[in-house]
C-alpha cells in the first residue's frame, strides 16, 4: 500500500462524517458556545446588552433563593413525574406484551397516542379537564369526594399530571423493548421450579428489564425537566420552573444574559444528572447484561 | 403400574392435531427419548408433561397423583430448555439456589445442595460466574444442575445439547447418561438427534404426525424398525423393490434364500453398513466415493436404482468411482415388507 492511499485512508472516515459534523457544529455547538458566552455578558435596563465579560449572572443566581426555588421546583417536578411515568408505564408495557396480538397493537397505538397530539393542544386540553368548573372537578363533586373544587391550574400536580400523560409513552416503549429480548422460557423455568406468578414476576422479569426501565426514566427526567409548554400553559406565570424562566427573562423582562445563564445551568445540571446515571445503570448491569 | 404414564395424551390447535392419543408408560429411573422430525408432536408431549400446554384431552399421571390438571409450578418436575433458560441476573449458583429458596429450604442446606449440584455437573470452580461469561457447555451444566437440584420426580430435556458443536455434544452425551445413573432420575429426552438418542436412551419413543410409530430399546428399534418411517428416520438405510417365488428373493440380478417367506413383491430394507462386497449378488457401478475418516460412504447405481454403502476403513480395497462391482448381504439382514405397506 502506498503512503498516499495510507494517509487517503486515515482520512476517509474524517471526510465520510465531516458533513454531518459541520451540520452538529453549526446547529448545536455555536449555539451553545454562543448562549455559555451570553451567560458573561452584562445587561440594564437602559444600556442593554453589554458585551463584557462579568459573573454577575451566575453571582445573582448562586445568591439569590427565587432562582434556587425554581431549580429546587424544576427538579421536584421532573423526579415526581419520573416516579409516576415509571410506576404507571413499567406494569402497563408488562400488560401490553402479555396481550394477544390484535388488542395488542390497538392498546399500543391508545398508549402512545399523546405523543401524536399537539403539545400546545393536549395541554390546553388538560387547562379545560383541570379548571374550578372542569369536567375533574365538576364530577369529584357532584361524586361528594370532595367538598370545593381541587386547584390542579397553576399548581405543581396539575403540571405534574399534564407532564406523566405525555410522558409515560417513553417508559412504555423502553421497557416494551427490553421484554421483547426477555426469553419466554426463562418465565416458564422459574414457574417449573416452583415460582409463583408474583415471585416469578418480582424476581425474575423485573431485574431483567430493569436497564429498560432506568434508561427510560433518564430519558422522563430529561424531558419533564426541560419541558416548555406544560408548565407554560398548566402552571402558568405563578408557577415557574427552569425552562419558562429563562423565556421569561429573554422574552419578557429582555434580560438575555440571566435567561442565557439560567438555560446553561439547566443544560449543566442535566448532563450531569443523565451521565451520572446512565453510568450508574451501565456499571450496575454491565457484569449481567453485556 | 408405571412411574409415569400417558394416557391417550391429545393436543388439538384448532384444526391441526399436534399431539394424537399418545400413550405411554415410564418405568422409574428409565430414561426415554421422545424423538422425530420438527412438527412431530414431542416438544408439544414434554410441554404437557410439564403443564405449559394443556392438553385437549387424555391424561398424565406421576405415580398416584394425577398431573393432567396441576399448575406448572406445583408438579414438582426439573426441566432443561433448548436455550438452556437461565436467569442472566444471577450467578450460577444463585440460579441454581432458585428452585430450593421456591422450596423453602433452610439457608445453610441451600448452600450445601448448590455445592453438590455444581461438582455433580463438574462446575464446582464457577459458582459466582453469570450465564453471560460462560460458555454453551457450561450453561447447559447449570441449567442441569438447577433442574436436578430440586430432585425431581422426572428430569424433562428439551433438546437440551442441539446449541452444542458436535465434539461438545458426544461429551456431554456420555456426561449425561453418567449423571443420569448416578441419580437415578426418571428422564425424558426430546430431542430431534437419532444418535442422541440411541447413545441416551434405554427406549426410544419415535413420534411421526403427532403418534407414536414404535418405542423399543435403540438396538431393538435399529435392527427391527416397525415401519418403513422409522426405518428412514433412523440412521441411512435402502429400500429396494423385491420379489419372492418359491423361497428365493429377486433384487436385479441378486438372488438370496428366504425360506418361509410368503410369494409376492416386496419392499427389502438394508441397512448401508451391513452391505459388502463380492463377485455375485445386486450388480451395480460405483458413482461416488467420499472418505469419511473412519469409514468410506459410496454411492452405488444398480438396476434397482442408487444404493448407499458404508464401508469400514479397515484396510480391505473400497472399488473406485467407475468401477463395477457386486453388492452382497446377508438374508438375515434384509427385512421384508409386503410392497402394499412400504410406502
Amino acid at each position: 500500500m502506498s503512503t498516499a492511499e495510507t494517509a487517503y485512508r486515515g482520512r476517509a472516515p474524517w471526510l465520510l462524517a465531516a458533513p454531518a459534523l459541520l451540520l452538529f457544529a453549526g446547529i448545536v455547538l455555536v449555539p451553545i458556545v454562543m448562549t455559555v458566552l451570553l451567560s458573561f455578558h452584562d445587561w440594564g435596563q437602559y444600556k442593554g446588552i453589554e458585551t463584557i465579560i462579568t459573573l454577575k449572572n451566575w453571582h445573582e443566581i448562586a445568591t439569590d433563593s427565587y432562582f434556587f426555588e425554581i431549580f429546587l421546583r424544576t427538579f421536584r417536578i421532573a423526579l415526581l413525574t419520573t416516579v409516576i411515568s415509571v410506576l404507571i408505564g413499567a406494569p402497563e408495557a408488562y400488560i401490553l406484551s402479555r396481550m394477544a396480538p390484535p388488542w395488542r397493537g390497538v392498546f399500543l397505538v391508545i398508549v402512545l397516542g399523546p405523543l401524536l397530539i399537539s403539545v400546545v393542544a393536549r395541554t390546553l386540553g388538560w387547562a379545560l379537564l383541570f379548571g374550578s368548573t372542569g369536567l375533574i372537578n365538576v364530577a369529584l363533586v357532584r361524586l361528594g369526594i370532595v367538598a370545593t373544587p381541587v386547584q390542579f391550574m397553576f399548581t405543581e400536580t396539575g403540571v405534574v399530571i399534564g407532564l406523566v400523560h405525555v410522558l409515560v409513552p417513553f417508559v412504555v416503549i423502553s421497557v416494551w423493548a427490553s421484554l421483547q429480548r426477555l426469553d419466554p422460557q426463562i418465565e416458564n423455568a422459574a414457574v417449573s421450579l416452583g415460582g409463583s406468578g408474583f415471585t416469578v414476576l418480582r424476581r425474575i422479569v423485573l431485574p431483567q428489564v430493569m436497564p429498560g426501565i432506568l434508561s427510560g426514566a433518564i430519558v422522563v427526567f430529561a424531558l419533564a425537566a426541560s419541558a416548555f409548554a406544560t408548565p407554560a400553559i398548566i402552571g402558568g406565570r405563578r408557577l415557574k420552573v427552569a425552562s419558562t424562566l429563562a423565556y421569561d427573562e429573554f422574552l419578557n423582562t429582555l434580560n438575555w444574559p440571566l435567561g442565557a445563564a439560567v438555560a446553561v445551568l439547566l443544560l449543566i445540571a442535566l448532563a450531569a444528572i443523565i451521565v451520572g446515571s446512565n453510568r450508574f445503570v451501565e456499571r450496575r448491569y454491565a457484569e449481567v447484561f453485556r | 403400574m408405571s412411574f409415569l404414564e400417558l394416557q391417550d395424551l391429545t393436543r388439538r390447535y384448532g384444526e391441526a392435531v399436534a399431539v394424537d392419543g399418545l400413550s405411554l408408560a415410564v418405568e422409574k429411573g428409565e430414561f426415554v427419548s421422545l424423538l422425530g422430525p420438527s412438527g412431530c408432536g414431542k416438544t408439544t408431549t414434554l410441554q404437557m408433561i410439564a403443564g405449559f400446554v394443556e392438553p385437549s384431552a387424555g391424561g398424565i399421571r406421576l405415580g398416584e397423583r394425577d398431573l393432567t390438571r396441576v399448575k406448572p409450578a406445583a408438579r414438582g418436575l426439573g426441566i432443561v430448555f433448548q436455550s438452556y433458560a437461565l436467569f442472566p441476573h444471577m450467578t450460577a449458583a444463585e440460579n441454581i439456589a432458585f428452585g430450593l429458596q421456591m422450596r423453602g429450604v433452610a439457608k445453610p442446606e441451600q448452600v450445601k445442595r448448590v455445592a453438590d449440584a455444581l461438582a455433580l455437573v463438574g462446575l464446582a470452580g464457577l459458582s459466582d460466574r453469570y450465564p453471560r461469561r460462560m460458555s454453551g457447555g457450561q450453561q447447559q451444566r447449570v441449567a442441569l444442575a438447577r433442574a436436578l437440584v430440586i430432585k425431581p420426580d422426572v428430569l424433562l430435556l428439551d433438546e437440551p445439547l442441539s446449541n452444542l458443536d458436535a465434539k461438545l455434544r458426544e461429551e456431554m452425551q456420555v456426561e449425561l447418561r453418567a449423571i443420569q445413573r448416578t441419580v437415578g432420575t426418571t428422564t425424558i429426552l426430546v430431542t430431534h438427534d437419532q444418535s442422541e438418542a440411541m447413545a441416551l436412551s434405554d427406549r426410544i419413543v419415535v413420534m411421526n404426525r403427532g403418534h407414536a410409530e414404535q418405542v423399543a430399546r435403540p438396538t431393538e428399534m435399529y435392527q427391527q424398525p416397525a415401519t418403513a418411517f422409522v426405518a428412514n428416520f433412523l440412521g441411512k438405510i435402502n429400500v429396494l423393490p423385491a420379489t419372492v417365488t418359491a423361497g428365493v428373493v429377486t433384487i436385479g440380478a441378486g438372488r438370496w434364500a428366504a425360506p418361509g417367506s410368503a410369494d409376492g413383491r416386496f419392499s427389502a430394507s438394508v441397512r448401508p453398513e451391513r452391505i459388502g462386497f463380492g463377485a455375485d449378488g445386486l450388480a451395480g457401478t460405483v458413482k461416488a466415493r467420499i472418505f469419511q475418516g473412519h469409514h468410506w460412504l459410496l454411492q452405488v447405481a444398480t438396476d434397482v436404482g442408487l444404493v448407499t454403502v458404508i464401508a469400514p476403513n479397515d484396510g480391505r480395497a473400497i472399488p473406485n468411482e467407475g468401477a463395477t462391482t457386486h453388492l452382497t448381504w446377508r438374508t438375515e439382514d434384509m427385512v421384508l415388507t409386503p410392497a402394499e405397506r412400504a410406502t
